[in-house]
């Protein structure tokens, strides 16, 4: 809609300047690429050795697979995690209970407020410092972004729930129920559908999160990059073709996303709006949410 | 206590390192985001292609794999330096270049949901007074979309403050070694492994000192200056 209010149909003189403005941008365009493409030939980044690793198998089978194996599973359990975690502390912040509810309050709000990366640094520190643990770095990524994520996704359910029109707990309420008993039965499934897209979309930044792994030294894709490098002396081939593995992923969540979206507009589950609303909180959920993570 | 008082002086000069990441990304990531925005809603379709392509391929990206490619592709491969001699000082600016970068998508993205909550009516009487694309969008469309968007602009730009702290991937230092937070972090945690705890908590505490004001700003702000509608 934006695009269209903005500026008329094209008239003849207005589409003769858009032509030279497209061209004057297809030449600057044209232009970086070159200086990119010449920069990296002199350097022999483009040398066929340098990329025909990944047209094998042992570079997918020993480094690629096994880093998209280590960032899908860090995402895996880090999702299931922070799913529970956001309900439980959804619900807890919506509790009745002063008891319960500013114990949660104050949990989400702090987990939500510093960088992930320190909340990581600190897990995987404290395991061995605090705990006498053996530091296990998987179980640092993963916690640090369940708290972290799971923190995020309180506050979209929560706000999933306060977008709901009230006579829809009234009505609950009129019929029997205890105040669980609709928060579990009628509030929370209308509120996930209604924000399943704002959910997924918190799932993609959990996906970009896990690769702060790096930082800890934990097995997941990025790190690939300095072994295949080791390997092969191609760091760029590779940082390239991992940040092309990267998008593909976050692609086909985001698909998802859409799709899930698109059907949950066509049937309606609901009474509350769908995804992403004019409700502040929700708007500073989400906004927070997406490049709210770290990496 | 000892901690602090043998580290306080390391840890603020750590935290003044992340303000400055942040403070110079805060204001490259806005200007750029503008633009990017300007590009997306632009009637020239060279631009918004250019701008939805940057778009798409930074928020994509993992933070920490856009500051890899500045040092290691950009510094190291094509030769981009900020400076030739301060390895530190060089680094410092790739820092401020990814964060700025990646944070404009974000910057773009909250700008343009902006533009759509400004009612078709408004944009439809500037070009009925025969306002251009530019002048509408200067005087009339950008203003209002502005200001409907300062609380998800601030979240946006409370994330990136606590983004510096990716910065560790390309080891951001002062030129006393000094590292910028998270680095910092580390460094104290792996020395002083007895007060894990404490070390967290005065840079989670710090943290919030640089990330409150700007939440307590911004719904401020968006009060002060909301569109009477």
């Amino acid at each position: 809609m934006s695009a269209s209010v903005l500026y008329d149909a094209p008239g003849p003189r207005a589409k003769a300047l858009n032509w030279v403005y497209s061209a004057v941008a297809l030449a600057v365009v044209v232009w970086v690429a070159w200086i990119v493409y010449s920069k990296f030939d002199e350097t022999g980044q483009w040398d066929a050795e340098k990329w025909k690793p990944f047209l094998e198998a042992p570079v997918w089978e020993n480094f690629l697979i096994p880093g998209i194996l280590g960032t899908l599973s860090a995402f895996a359990v880090g999702s299931v995690l922070a799913l529970a975690f956001g309900f439980v502390f959804a619900v807890g912040r919506m509790s009745t209970h002063k008891i319960v509810s500013i114990p949660s309050a104050v949990v989400v709000e702090f987990f939500r407020s510093i960088p992930m990366l320190l909340l990581m640094m600190f897990i995987y520190f404290s395991q061995s410092g605090m705990f006498g643990l053996q530091s296990d770095v998987f179980w640092a990524v993963v916690i640090g972004l369940t708290l972290y994520n799971g923190s995020v996704l309180a506050e979209i359910i929560r706000a999933g729930v306060h977008a709901l029109p009230k006579g829809q707990s009234e009505a609950g309420f009129a019929i029997g129920l205890s105040q669980g008993q609709v928060m579990r039965s009628i509030l929370l499934p209308q509120a996930v559908r209604s924000m399943l897209p704002a959910i997924i979309a918190q799932l993609v930044v959990l996906l970009k999160d896990t690769a702060l792994g790096y930082i800890l030294a934990y097995d997941e894709l990025l790190n690939q990059i300095n072994k295949i490098d080791g390997n092969f002396n191609n760091l760029i081939p590779a940082a390239i073709v991992v940040a092309l593995l990267y998008i593909v992923m976050n692609t086909i969540l985001g698909l998802v996303a859409n799709f899930v979206e698109a059907r949950t507009r066509r049937v309606a589950h609901t009474a509350g709006p769908v995804g992403t609303t004019q409700d502040p909180a929700v708007q500073t959920a989400t906004a927070a949410g997406m490049p709210g993570g770290t990496a | 206590m000892d901690l602090i008082s043998e580290s306080g002086s390391i840890i603020l000069t750590s935290f003044g390192l992340t303000l400055r990441l942040a403070f110079f990304s805060g204001i490259f990531s806005l200007l750029l985001g503008v633009v990017l925005a300007i590009f997306r809603v632009s009637p020239v379709p060279v631009l918004r292609w250019v701008g939805a392509a940057v778009v798409y391929t930074f928020r994509n990206t993992p933070l920490t794999l856009v500051m890899f490619f500045a040092l290691f592709g950009l510094s190291y491969q094509l030769g981009l330096s900020f400076d030739e001699d301060l390895i530190w000082r060089n680094a410092f600016w790739l820092a401020v270049l990814a964060l700025s970068v990646y944070t404009s998508t974000f910057v773009c993205e909250v700008l343009r949901s902006g533009i759509n909550t400004v009612p078709l009516g408004q944009a439809e009487a500037a070009r009925a007074i025969g306002l251009t694309f530019t002048q509408n969008l200067r005087l009339v469309v950008l203003p209002q979309a502005l200001r409907s968007v300062i609380n998800p602009l601030a979240s946006v730009i409370i994330a990136m403050t606590k983004n510096t702290t990716v910065a560790v991937t390309i080891g951001v230092t002062t030129a006393s070694m000094v590292n910028e937070a998270s680095g910092q972090m580390k460094t104290l945690m792996e020395k002083n492994s007895d007060q894990i705890l404490l070390i967290f908590i005065i840079f989670a505490v710090g943290f919030m000192i640089l990330t409150l004001p700007i939440g307590f700003f911004a719904g401020w702000a968006s009060k002060r200056f909301a569109v009477a509608r």
